[in-house]
Parts: structure tokens; sequence; C-alpha cells
């Protein structure tokens, strides 16, 4: 217990832990209120397009076109010349100057100077709004009627129907795909980020060798326990924060935020179950890795061969990643279905096909208690080898350590 | 007898790091533990600490075996210093005890004590890293006798001091021996063994050459040194009866002679040839006893 807490308090307090949680926090708000932060320092800023209009018809159409496009760029007739255009343009007066004129086929053509062009929303919104125009005036010339010119440009229906029961609908899906994508990812950096953490606090108490005293007052196995609780419940607190932060500055967005790129995400309507199940597969994605990372980082005894040693679990970790990567476009290959069941995996791979498809209730279940027992089974042999492991000192970067650990707890 | 072992043996594979090693230390007697580098010194304290099973054989306190449930009754001094760099003095020293079932009050309340005596009350607020190697062996102290151990594992504890600090720490040593604590303690310098244990033992390979009370073990090694200084060349007397090993020094000579009969002998001898400024006989060091038994020179 007292490990535990120490573990937890004296991690909280670090520094690093409190920069990280507040910049990951920050990044999150902001994400959130992207938008709301754009409109605000975009607001007032109407964009001023000075036009010489040598048609004399092309102003107001255009004008109307772009009002139904973008309501922020306003066309402002000019009465000077061009030169005279051009040096208001270059005092700031206006953002951009723009020539209409009509070529020798009675069509729009326009020219449009600005201080620079680096900044192409503008002329691009131009561009479009006068290509509207001119396929209308095109279409005129060669009589054909509006309606005659929607059917051209209307699209081909195309409906896609899953003939499953209860399958997810193509809406959903692409939700639920936005949705599981970002739980992925933060399963996966979560994983490698607390694993790591975990088997540095090893590797760091080894080295400096107070291990030694820890492990002669309180059994190693406890020790081992009580550090991956510690620091799982660390996981779990800056976990809360960020989401508690995400979600509020997301909730209160939401109206701003209708469609998009949060609707693409599905963050509307997130279903309870995906959450639950997403939260139960990070806990026992942790406690798999964080045991693997205890006793690996009980094997070292110098902190520069840490990441040696953990590669391969790294490595793990970003294969069920890649795989699951993979299976967010066919999360039916039969492929996918094998490896979600290699424990492994499951956290990531598992959490997926939950998310994306219809699974009958008993295939996460299994997923889980096969992932339950990979983690007694593998926190049974660690706690030996950790035993053995926090009492070796010397060159040991292999994995025939593991063999010489558990000798030294055996009882001949 | 409070510290038991009986026919203790721990073997690594093939090897065998302790073999059949039987000791009895009473309570609140302070007990050396002398051996070669890798003679099983620290793998015997591991087993007392119950960090390690032994092979065979069993430790007993108080008639009860070591496990964690005993572990507020022990302090221990590894021979390595290990401490959290990064953490404060207090909130090291408070953890750790806290682990030996310590209450908060009571540690900082020691820890004031140790630090006034070790007269460094300035470091409770300091960073490990902070601290010169001395001073963190200090505080490494501090931590193995906090919490009031009945039984206490030094493991090397004078090594890395200046000679007042080690005078302090045997201060403190001694004053634990005083109010009953049991000490087992390991070091490579004889004359600490010397001045602070009545009880020791001398490991090798695993196994215990010498063990008994430091009286007994100097009366039974037999051996007596012989220290003549003369003006004159002594050599000649290496080839005397009785004498062991002799060894020139810049005024004389220094012999190991196999009892008292062979210095009567060399006495007459010297005394016919000529003035003899200095002629002692004295009881065998530690170190000697220690270089003939476990076969290696330290110092």
């Amino acid at each position: 217990m007292t490990i535990l807490l120490h573990t937890y308090l004296s991690k909280l307090k670090t520094k690093s832990f409190i920069a990280t949680t507040l910049i990951t926090v920050v990044i999150v708000a902001g994400l959130a209120n992207l938008s709301s932060i754009i409109d605000y320092f975009n607001k007032d800023d109407e964009e001023r397009v000075a036009v010489i209009d040598e048609t004399g018809v092309l102003l107001t159409p255009l004008q109307e076109q772009m009002d139904a496009l973008n309501n922020k760029i306003t066309l402002i007739a000019y009465k000077g010349s061009e030169a005279e255009g051009e040096t208001a343009v270059k005092d700031g007066d206006y953002k951009g100057l723009l020539l209409l004129s009509f070529t020798t086929d009675e069509l729009p053509e326009a020219a449009y100077k600005a201080r620079s062009i680096a900044d192409s929303a503008i002329p691009s919104e131009l561009q479009g709004g006068l290509q509207q125009l001119k396929t209308q005036m095109a279409a005129t010339q060669i009589n054909l009627s509006p309606e005659q010119l929607s059917k051209l440009y209307e699209p081909v229906p195309f409906d896609k129907t899953a003939l499953e029961e209860n399958a997810k609908t193509e809406e959903e899906l692409n939700q639920a795909r936005g949705l599981v994508y970002v739980l992925l990812f933060i399963i996966y950096f979560a994983v490698i980020l607390y694993a790591n953490m975990i088997a540095m606090e090893v590797a760091t108490e080894k080295s400096s060798r107070v291990m030694e005293i820890l492990i002669s007052s309180v059994s190693p196995i406890k020790q081992m326990f009580a550090k991956i609780l510690g620091v799982g419940l660390l996981s779990l607190t800056q976990m809360a924060l960020i989401l508690l932060v995400g979600y509020f500055s997301v909730k209160q967005n939401l109206d701003t935020m209708e469609g998009g790129f949060f609707e693409f995400f599905g963050f509307g309507n997130i279903p309870a179950s995906t959450i639950a199940y997403a939260l139960t597969f990070f806990i026992l994605g942790y406690f798999l890795y964080a045991t693997l990372a205890a006793f690996l980082g009980s094997l070292v005894s110098r902190i520069e061969d840490i990441q040696q040693m953990i590669t391969p679990m790294t490595m793990m970790v970003v294969a069920g990643f890649m795989i699951a990567m993979f299976g967010l476009s066919q999360p039916e290959a039969s492929f996918v279905t094998i490896t979600s069941y290699i424990p492994f995996f499951t956290p990531m791979l598992m959490f997926m096909r939950v998310g994306m498809l219809s699974l009958p209730v008993w295939e996460p279940i299994l997923g889980i208690v096969i992932l339950l027992a990979a983690i007694i089974l593998l926190a049974v042999f660690g706690a030996r080898v950790y035993r053995g492991g926090v009492l070796m000192y010397g060159k040991s970067n292999s994995f025939k350590d593991i063999k010489k650990a558990l000798q030294l707890t055996k009882n001949e | 007898m409070a510290l038991e072992l009986e026919h203790v043996t721990k073997r690594f594979g093939k090897f065998t790091a302790v073999d059949d090693l039987s000791l009895s230390i009473p309570e609140s007697e302070m007990f050396g533990f002398l051996g070669a580098n890798g003679a099983g010194k620290t793998t015997t304290f591991r087993m007392i600490l119950g960090l390690l099973d032994p092979s065979g054989g069993k430790i007993t306190w108080n008639g009860n075996p070591i496990d964690y449930s005993t572990s507020p009754l022990i302090g221990y001094l590894p021979e390595e210093r290990g401490l959290y760099p990064k953490l404060k003095v207090k909130d090291q020293v408070v953890y750790l005890a806290k682990l030996r079932g310590m209450a908060k009050q009571d540690c900082l309340k020691e820890l004031t004590y140790w630090l006034e005596r070790f007269k460094v009350p300035e470091y409770a607020n300091k960073k490990i890293e902070e601290l010169s190697k001395g001073n963190q062996q200090k505080i490494q102290f501090i931590t193995a006798v906090i919490h009031k151990p009945k039984l206490l594992i030094l493991d090397e504890p004078f090594s890395g001091l200046d000679p007042v600090n080690v005078e302090q720490l045997k201060d403190a040593v001694q004053d634990l021996k005083d109010s009953g604590t049991t000490i087992v303690f390991s070091s490579h310098r004889m004359e600490h063994v010397e001045e602070l244990c009545e009880h020791l033992c001398i490991m090798q390979k695993g196994r215990p050459v010498v063990h008994g009370s430091l009286k007994e073990i100097k009366r039974s090694f037999g051996r007596k040194n012989l220290v003549i200084h003369a003006d004159y060349d002594l050599s000649f007397l290496a080839d005397s009866r009785g004498v062991v090993k002799a060894r020139q020094t810049a005024e004389g000579i220094q012999l190991q002679i196999s009892g008292e009969e062979a210095a009567e002998d060399i006495f007459r001898v010297v005394a016919e040839k000529g003035f003899v400024r200095k002629f002692v006989l004295e009881e065998p060091s530690l170190n000697d006893i220690f270089i003939e038994k476990a076969g290696a020179s330290y110092e």
C-alpha cells in the first residue's frame, strides 16, 4: 500500500508529469475549440475585394454567387483606373483587385491582383464563383434550361445496404471507424507510455540499488504489483483529466460543430458500450504489458539497457496497432479475427472488432477471458523472474537471463 | 541464541556459494563476518534477510523463521549505496521506514535525532544526489537503523568514509549494541572487526574456516609475532627453528613464530650477537590470521 501511494504520489508530483498532462489538456481543449478559436480570430474579418467590371453586367451575379458560397468576401465596384486600384490594394484598402471582362465568346474572364498570392483562399473562391457563373452563361448560350443543367450535374444515386441483421449501416460504420480510430490511438500510446514508465522505474530502482533495501522490507512480488497498480492509477488519473477536459470542451462547442470533422469521428453520439469496452481493454492491456515491462525491467542493471530490453515488447504493441489499423478497413478479415484472440494483440484488435462489427457477446468475452488468463500466467511467471532479476547485477541484456533469474528463486 | 543458522547451503546451479554454514549469534552481540571477495558473505546476508531461499538448512530468529512479517525487526545496510538519487533525504527515509512498519511521526523524530547525531541536520531537505558519498553513507545507515531493529545487518558499513566519520559510525554501532541490538557485520578492515566484535567467522569459498570468539581464535592460532630491531643484520634468523615466516623491515625483522619457546631460543641467539633496541612478542593480528586462513591479502 505504501509503495502504491509512493509510486503514485511521487510520479504525480514530478514536473515532467505535470507538464505532459498540461500540454495534452491544452491541446485537447484547443482541438475541441478549434472552430471557435478560428472564428474568434476571423471575426469581422471581412475580405474586401475591389472589382473593375469592364462588362458592367458580371458584378451583381458574381456577388450573388459569392454570397451563396461564402459570405466573407465582399465585392466592391471600383471606380478608378486599374493603376489606381493597384495602389489602393498596395495601401491595404482592399485585399485584392479583380478585373472582369468578356472573352470573344462572350464568356467571363478575370485577372486577380493582390499584394501576395500566398493566400490562395480568396482567389480560389472567386474562381469557383466565376466558374459557376460561366457554366450558367454557357448553358444559356446553347439554350440549356436550368433543369437540364441540374440533371447533368446530378450525382448517381448509390445506396449501400447491409443484409445481415443488426449489422451497422454505412453511416454508423463510418462513425464507429472514427471513434475506434481515436480510441485505438489512445490505447496504443497509453500502453507504450506507461509500460515504458514502469520498466524505467524498476530499472532506476535497481541501478540505484534501492531495490535491495526495498525487497528486504517488502516481498518483491508485492512491490512489483504495488508499482504496477500505482502507475496504473496514475495513468487513469491522467486519462480521466484529459478526457474530462476534452468532453466538456466538445460538449460546449457541440452546437457550433454540427457536421464536418467531429460528426465524421462520431463524437455526436458515442455508444456507451464502445467506451466501456475501450476502458476494459485499456486496463487489461495495460496490466498485460505493465507486467511484462516490470519483469523485463528487473533484468537489466543499467538504465541504458532498458530500451534494448523492452524493444521486443514495443514491437509487439506496434504490430498489434498496425493490424488494428489495417483491420479498420477490413474488420472481417479472418486474419484479424484470429489475431484478436492472441493475448498480446487482443486489447487493440478485439476492441477494434467490437467497435466496428456487431459481434456476438461471447466473442469479446472470450477475448477478455483469454486476456485475463494471459495476465495471470504472465504475472505468476513475471513475479518469479522479478524476484531473481532484481538481485542480478552485471552485464545482463539477453533473454538467457530470464532462465538465470528463475534459477535464483528456485529451491533446490 | 538469537540468530541461528543451521547447516545452511546455497547452490546456484552447479556453483555452491555457501556450503554447510552453521552459526549461532547470541542476542545483543556484535558478530564479525569476514571473508575474501566472493566468499559468500552477501549471499549469506541475503539468505538471512529472506531475499534468497537456502538450498538446504534453515535460518531462525529466536526460533522463528525469518520472513516479511519480521521485517520491522530487521535493519539492513547493503554493500552498495541504495537510495533514490532524486528524492529528498526526508522523504526517502520516511518512505523506507514506513515500509518497515513505522509511523511517519516517529520516523521524523528519529530522523532529526540521527541527523543531529551525525552533525548534518541541514541535509533533511536535500536530495541524495547532492550529497557526498560519505554523507550518503550516513543516510543509508540511518535508513537501516531508524526503526530500531532487533537484528542489524551491516555489509561493509565503513567503506568510503573518512576517519572522523568512521568514528561517529562506530560509536553509533556500539551504542546500538549496548541497547540490545544484535549486529552482524562484514568488513575487510580487520582493525574494525578486532575493535568491535567479540565473535567472528571467517569464510572461504562458502565454508567457515575460522569460527569462535576473538580471543579463542587468537590463542588457537598458536603463532605469535616477534619484532626485533637491531643495528646489525638479522636476516640469519629467518632460518631458525620455529620461524614460519620472516619479513625484513627498515629497522630490523618481523618474524612469525610457532610459539613462545621459539621466541626464547631466538632471544638467546640475538643476546649473544649484540645489542637489541627492540624485542617484542605480540599476539597475532586478525589480519595475519585472515591472510593465513582466507589465503588472500588485503589492505
